[in-house]
């Protein structure tokens, strides 16, 4: 038996309600809630990973890593990612000092380079598919391409809520409910980027040793 | 807040119902930004650096390497990036992620492990060379 | 009009995808069209439409969708167990000559539909429901965290049920068991519509199901009442933290793998085909990874329902409280580490089924002792023997007994043997059935009364009760036979005369669990004709220990005027033993999530988008997708989510409520 009763005497001095209403603080459950489905989210990737790791060396006779993979390509896709997440940084710093012109800003860039990761990958793929290593001709190219796109898919749905938020900051402020939404997409948005860290080592990089 | 009158009610300290009253979310300082990126333009200009210059004729020693540096960046990334401490939620959201930390490696390694064996032993012809499949 | 453009507009949906040669579907779909119109044409005469739309459909009430999951799950069941029963049937009689009543097409789509409706829209939303009416009570909490999204869940759920429903109309279902293992469910093997309802039906279902884990897991780590620390949670609520911690690190895993299937059957990607590199193998791999974490899933609420019911029927705290909650704990965790059991002969070797066969064995230990710490609750207990108690009972003889057969099936070498026997069938029945089935019977019967006001009548009660218990051993001891003598499971058609006894036997414990389930609706119809008779006044009928016990039958919308605060595990026990008085002034006005519809219609434009992709209708699918989209970003606009109780309802609720307790005399 664990929690045995403390308090047996003076029972009476017991309180067993409160008197005020024990409020709540809106959302203050989200910040929590939201880390769990990043978690989700993480285990999804882990799937995606493994079957990748399962199927690197299933080419079929096609094209492997070692002759597809554009390092110098990747390298700076990587650095735009990278770049993105400082700009977020500042704007969630812009948000803290309530200076909405200066968070919007900085969102901006942030949605900008998450573009231009988007661009970049979207050119690789159309170049890989084009060379005839798409993801029908394997399972490794299978796994490659939902790996990696499903991450552009990630940052995808990012920069549509990056774009719906500001607008909401722009018309409603840096209130709570806003700064709770920015400090979502934060965590959402720098997630995308630890994921990247796992896909540009264990895809690109030891793909190609 | 009304929500503070009450907490002489609570229980043991550690693990009390209310901890989420009033602490709000840790956020970091344009400092701690900045180290964070500069720590991971480092780390991911090592391992690139690495591969692409074929610095060590032992691939093994490279693979080491920008593993290591992989698992470092993601630690940075979780410290001044998302603000991952000991104390947000108290101590939830890093539960959760160690948690999550476990369950990733069980399925990745597991499934490798499963998956190996089974080709090993059921297409004992193939092992070692998969590109002829 | 020319083909292509017929093709444009319905994609592969044409006259031929209607079912009107197969005489049962076409009977089947008579009594539903019936049965529905007359149902639709009571609401609309009664007016009701309003009602439900306003009171039901786009509450936020944690205790209304609980209800609504609820009444879900076990119309579903009914859907399920036809299914039971025509396979039951099938087998008894489909010997030498004798070909049966289904073809070969029919049944397996009959076995997979069994299966599937049975653990995702019968187990899953019975389990849901109850957690989410609970859990919020026990901890004294107002709603859940996130009071939209559960209902954004619920229509889910709901979304996924609409789309397995629509299969069996238009179209067909799957015909690959329930599991879908490739490369059956590829596009080789089943270029049909079938896999592709199931695989929409599970991943919008999947979105339901992982949003109200994450939901109800930050319920309990935010929503506690002030002193109720981890330890002194009531085990159902623990047992529901650790199930929805379980949902939210599985579910992603099926998402992905079903995400992988339809890239394979979409795309013409190569993950689990027999070609280009593709392994079939890796799917069962990822697919088992969740579903072993699954059954963890529909047994742990179970397990935490028992612990309830055997304390408060015993009239003691619960035995071993600690080791309750370690126990959890630890099967949290080993619940990811034994997947492979269930594929032992897939060839991976003695190593890799070694592990797995020793953590099976080894999950077992943590089981064994919740059993022996509800049988020390019940030692020396002053034991009530009503309904809730007798259930839980009937769970602890068969469930052991099905545990056992776990053990057996763990055995590496046992497991070549009966791999895919009915012996496995037997087995996982012996504790779904013996396990979740009698947990949510036993559920439904204990809090029927906080959820309606009154209880449930206990002569139809006993009836279905023993009806279930027999009719299950009844039913499946055939099976562990049939199974040692090494017949295989999903067979339409049998040669061996010898066997048939068997399956008679079976399928008259099927017949006898139908008497169970008919006792059941009669004992809920029963009951409201009787609620005044029933009534129960005091919000505690049976001596409760827990929270929920502490507020009025049904629980007030705002669940309590004044939040509690807990002192000891049992904390409204405690209340009891301290002679606490309920307060019947100083009211405040009451601050309330508002309603919403967009869970409603986000959840219905994604069933168009799910049956859209069935069918190839590619232009709805798109226009649906963008549909879904645009509808949540729009409503992230709306600002305004709340609002607050008056205070003189509030009053005016409470002095009913104290009226009601003179009445009863407390």
């Amino acid at each position: 038996m664990s929690s045995s009763v403390q308090v047996p005497a003076g029972a009476s001095e017991r309180a067993y309600h409160l008197a005020e209403e024990h409020e709540h603080e809106a959302g203050s459950s989200t910040m929590l809630g939201f880390w769990l489905y990043l978690m989700s989210d993480c285990l999804i990737f882990a799937m995606l990973f493994a079957s990748y790791g399962v199927y690197s060396g299933s080419t079929a006779g096609g094209p492997d890593a070692k002759e597809l993979f554009d390092l110098p390509l990747v390298a700076l896709n990587t650095a735009m990612l990278l770049f993105s997440s400082i700009t977020y940084g500042f704007a969630m710093i812009a948000a803290e000092e309530g200076k909405k012109a200066a968070t919007l800003r900085w969102l901006a860039i942030t949605g900008v380079f998450g573009l231009c990761f988007l661009g970049i990958e979207m050119y690789e793929f159309s170049h890989l598919i084009h060379e005839g290593a798409g993801p029908q001709r394997s399972a490794f190219l299978s796994a490659f391409f939902t790996l990696v796109g499903t991450h552009g898919l990630h940052v995808t749905f990012g920069i549509v809520w990056l774009t719906t938020l500001m607008v909401q900051v722009a018309k409603h402020g840096l209130g709570a409910a806003n700064m709770r939404r920015l400090m979502c997409l934060s965590l959402f948005w720098h997630f995308l980027d630890v994921v990247w860290i796992g896909v540009f080592t264990f895809v690109y990089l030891l793909g190609v040793l | 807040m009304a929500g503070h009158a009450h907490h002489d009610a609570h229980g043991h300290g550690a693990d009390h119902g209310h901890g989420g009253h009033g602490d709000a979310p840790s956020h970091g300082s344009r400092r701690e930004y900045v180290i964070g990126f500069l720590l991971s333009v480092v780390l991911t200009a090592i391992p690139f650096a690495l591969v692409m210059t074929n610095a060590f004729a032992d691939t093994r020693i490279t693979a080491a390497i920008v593993t290591l540096c992989a698992v470092v960046q993601i630690v940075v990334h979780m410290i001044y990036f998302l603000h991952m401490n000991t104390k947000s939620e108290n101590g939830w959201t890093l539960m959760a992620l160690i948690f999550t930390v476990i369950l990733v490696v069980i399925v990745l390694a597991g499934s490798l492990w499963v998956m190996y064996h089974m080709n090993v032993n059921m297409m004992p012809q193939m092992s070692g060379d998969m590109s002829a499949m | 009009m020319s083909e292509t453009l017929t093709k444009l507009i319905f994609g592969r949906l044409t006259i031929e995808s209607f079912p009107i040669h197969e005489p049962i579907i076409v009977m089947t779909f008579i009594a539903v069209a019936i049965g529905g119109a007359a149902v639709l044409a009571a609401l609309t005469y009664f007016k009701l439409w309003g009602y439900l739309w306003k009171e039901w459909f786009t509450t936020v009430d944690h205790k209304r969708i609980g209800i609504m999951y609820m009444i879900l799950g076990i119309v579903m069941l009914l859907r399920g167990f036809a299914d039971a029963v025509m396979m039951r049937g099938q087998q008894a009689m489909a010997f030498g000559q004798n070909e049966g009543f289904l073809n070969a097409h029919h049944y397996d789509q009959v076995f997979t539909a069994h299966g599937v409706i049975m653990i995702f829209f019968v187990a899953m939303p019975l389990v849901t429901g109850l957690m989410n009416y609970i859990v919020p009570l026990q901890i004294g909490a107002r709603d859940v965290s996130f009071p939209f999204l559960n209902n954004f869940s619920f229509w889910m759920t709901a979304s996924g049920v609409v789309i397995v429903m629509a299969s069996l109309f238009v179209g067909e279902f799957a015909r690959t068991g329930w599991l879908a293992f490739a490369p059956l469910s590829g596009l080789d093997y089943s270029p049909d519509v079938g896999v592709d309802y199931y695989i929409w039906a599970l991943q919008l279902a999947g979105v339901g199901t992982l949003l109200s884990g994450v939901n109800l897991i930050a319920t309990i780590v935010k929503m506690r009442a002030p002193g109720m620390g981890l330890m002194k949670m009531p085990i159902f609520t623990w047992s529901a933290l650790v199930t929805n911690i379980l949902i939210v690190a599985a579910f992603p895993v099926l998402t992905a793998v079903l995400a992988m299937l339809s890239l394979d059957r979409y795309v013409g990607t190569n993950f689990f085909t027999n070609t280009l590199g593709g392994n079939p193998m890796m799917y069962v791999n990822m697919i088992w990874i969740w579903g072993h974490p699954e059954v963890y899933i529909l047994i742990l609420p179970a397990f935490g329902v028992f612990s309830e019911i055997v304390s408060t029927f015993s009239g003691k705290r619960l035995f071993g409280y600690t080791s309750m909650v370690y126990a959890l704990l630890v099967i949290t965790i080993l619940s990811y580490l034994v997947w492979l059991h269930h594929f032992f002969t897939m060839g991976s070797g003695a190593s890799v089924n070694s592990f797995f066969g020793i953590t099976t064995m080894i999950i077992s230990i943590p089981t064994g002792a919740k059993i022996f710490n509800w049988l020390f609750t019940m030692y020396r207990g002053r034991i009530r023997y009503e309904l809730p108690m007798l259930w839980a009972i009937a769970f602890m003889l068969t469930f052991t007994i099905g545990g056992m057969t776990g053990v057996l099936l763990a055995v590496p070498p046992a497991d070549f043997v009966l791999h895919n026997s009915l012996f496995l069938v037997a087995h996982f029945h012996n504790v779904i059935i013996g396990g979740v089935v009698f947990g949510m019977f036993a559920g439904i019967n204990y809090w029927f009364p906080k959820a309606f006001g009154f209880k449930l009548d206990k002569k139809w009660g006993l009836v279905s009760f023993w009806c279930w218990f027999v009719g299950f051993w009844v039913a499946f001891t055939p099976l562990y036979v049939l199974g040692l003598m090494g017949i295989t499971r999903r067979l339409r058609h049998f040669d061996d005369p010898s066997l048939q006894i068997w399956f008679i036997i079976a399928a008259v414990g099927a017949a006898i669990i139908a008497v169970g389930i008919a006792a059941f609706l009669v004992q809920i119809a029963v009951s409201i004709m009787n609620r005044d008779k029933l009534r129960d006044f005091t919000g505690d009928p049976w001596g409760g220990r827990s929270l929920e016990w502490a507020t009025s039958s049904p629980p007030p919308d705002y669940n309590f005027a004044f939040t509690p605060v807990v002192h000891d595990m049992d904390a409204w026990y405690d209340m009891k033993e301290h002679k606490y008085a309920r307060p019947t002034e100083g009211f405040t006005a009451i601050h309330m999530p508002s309603n919403t519809w967009a869970g409603i219609v986000l959840a219905g434009i994604s069933t168009v988008f799910g049956l859209a992709m069935v069918w190839y209708i590619w232009w709805l699918a798109a226009l649906s997708f963008v549909a879904v989209i645009g509808v949540a970003i729009y409503h992230t606009f709306n600002y305004n989510r709340d609002f607050h109780i008056p205070v003189e309802e509030v009053i005016e609720t409470e002095r009913q409520r104290t009226a009601d307790l003179q009445a009863a005399g407390v």
